[in-house]
């Protein structure tokens, strides 16, 4: 099989004005124009989404698995790093 | 949820029972439901025989509007012949030669590029019906209808012209399997424009265009497609096959109810 396979596509999906893009899957398409038709087609079916951003998989770089201790140990038990002892009035919203 | 509040909230419209209008207002009806079920029949058949899989989605949604559409038309029908017949009897106990679907829906769905073309040819006039309908329709429960419609039809035209410019000026192979398709289904598109004495029944009533009268914005939006894609449509020194809208229909017409129809045939009232 000598198919040629679509590009790879990330797909995030905004499902309110101005909360974040979220990461909702992937698919293939041959450019930016049909990844977003596709993605329309294939997550938004039910409403989720408003706003949708499309990303080419191959632009994404991801940290690696076996560097997991010291990128993400340090950071065990500061347990005041959390911005826990703020009150965050109503009237804020979405953050 | 909004289907449900839609119905019990139908607006007022004086239409559904003129007894006068009843015959041609039914008929019209049943024309614009068939074209709907036969075209998301047609399309449906495509699912889980997509060429990828997000095709096979998108023309699976597309299918499931389709079915939607005939919903509504069909239902509306049905309270307007006034005879007990619902949207599922309707397109579930008719004939073939009860149905009144253009013939260019019924078409077999060939490859993609004949399912492509036809939904793009199609789509073009459904669209420009249906905004004539949701903006001037003098029966409020047509111009509801059809307003819903166009949100979804809309997307499908945008979808199928995007499509028709990509096949139509891509590779030498999809250039050409667009064009073959565009010459087999051109001298289908005629029967869209066509009226009768019932469609002028439902235009004097202020329900509905004159066929005629999409006509010019019909050929000069598709040109205009067709033109990007590099395609161009077949001479036909003005001969179109027709009879659909009557009840005269190809023999692939028959093959879909055998196939849509079997399960109500074969045990009448059958639900899930």
């Amino acid at each position: 099989m000598s198919k040629k396979e679509w590009p790879l596509w990330e797909v995030f999906i905004s499902g309110q004005h101005g909360l974040n893009h979220r990461h909702v899957g992937s698919l293939h398409a041959p450019d930016a124009e049909m990844a977003i038709n596709h993605a329309r087609d294939v997550y938004t079916r039910r409403k989720e989404g408003v706003s949708i951003w499309v990303v080419p998989s191959k632009e994404i770089t991801a940290s690696s698995p076996s560097e997991k201790g010291p990128l993400f140990d340090p950071a065990e038990s500061k347990t005041y790093r959390h911005p826990t002892f703020f009150d965050i009035p109503e009237e804020v919203g979405k953050m | 949820m909004s289907d449900q509040i839609a119905a019990s909230g139908a607006p007022q419209d004086p239409f559904v029972s003129d007894a006068a209008l009843k015959p041609a207002f039914f008929e019209w009806l049943c024309r614009m439901g068939d074209n709907a079920l036969v075209l998301g029949h047609r399309t449906s058949e495509w699912c889980g025989h997509g060429p990828v899989l997000e095709e096979d989605i998108a023309l699976a949604n597309t299918a499931l509007d389709l079915i939607g559409h005939t919903q509504m038309w069909l239902g509306l029908a049905g309270e307007v012949e006034d005879e007990g017949r619902d949207a599922d009897k309707l397109a579930y106990l008719r004939d073939a030669f009860k149905f009144r679907n253009v013939l260019l829906v019924e078409l077999p769905k060939g490859d993609m590029a004949v399912t492509v073309m036809r939904e793009f040819l199609f789509d073009a006039y459904h669209h420009l019906l249906l905004s004539w309908l949701a903006e001037n329709s003098n029966s409020p429960r047509v111009a509801e209808i059809a307003a819903k419609a166009l949100k979804e039809v809309s997307y499908h035209l945008e979808r199928a012209s995007d499509l028709v410019v990509r096949l139509g000026d891509g590779t030498p192979e999809s250039h050409r399997r667009m064009q073959d398709a565009l010459d087999l289904l051109w001298p289908y598109t005629g029967e869209m424009f066509e009226g009768d004495a019932l469609d002028t029944a439902v235009a004097e009533a202020g329900i509905a265009p004159q066929p005629e009268d999409l006509k010019a914005d019909w050929e000069a939006s598709v040109q205009e497609i067709l033109d990007e894609a590099t395609l161009k449509a077949p001479e036909t020194a003005g001969f179109f096959h027709k009879g659909g809208k009557q009840g005269r229909h190809t023999e692939h017409l028959g093959y879909i109810l055998a196939e849509m129809q079997f399960l109500q045939r074969a045990y009448p009232g059958a639900s899930w």
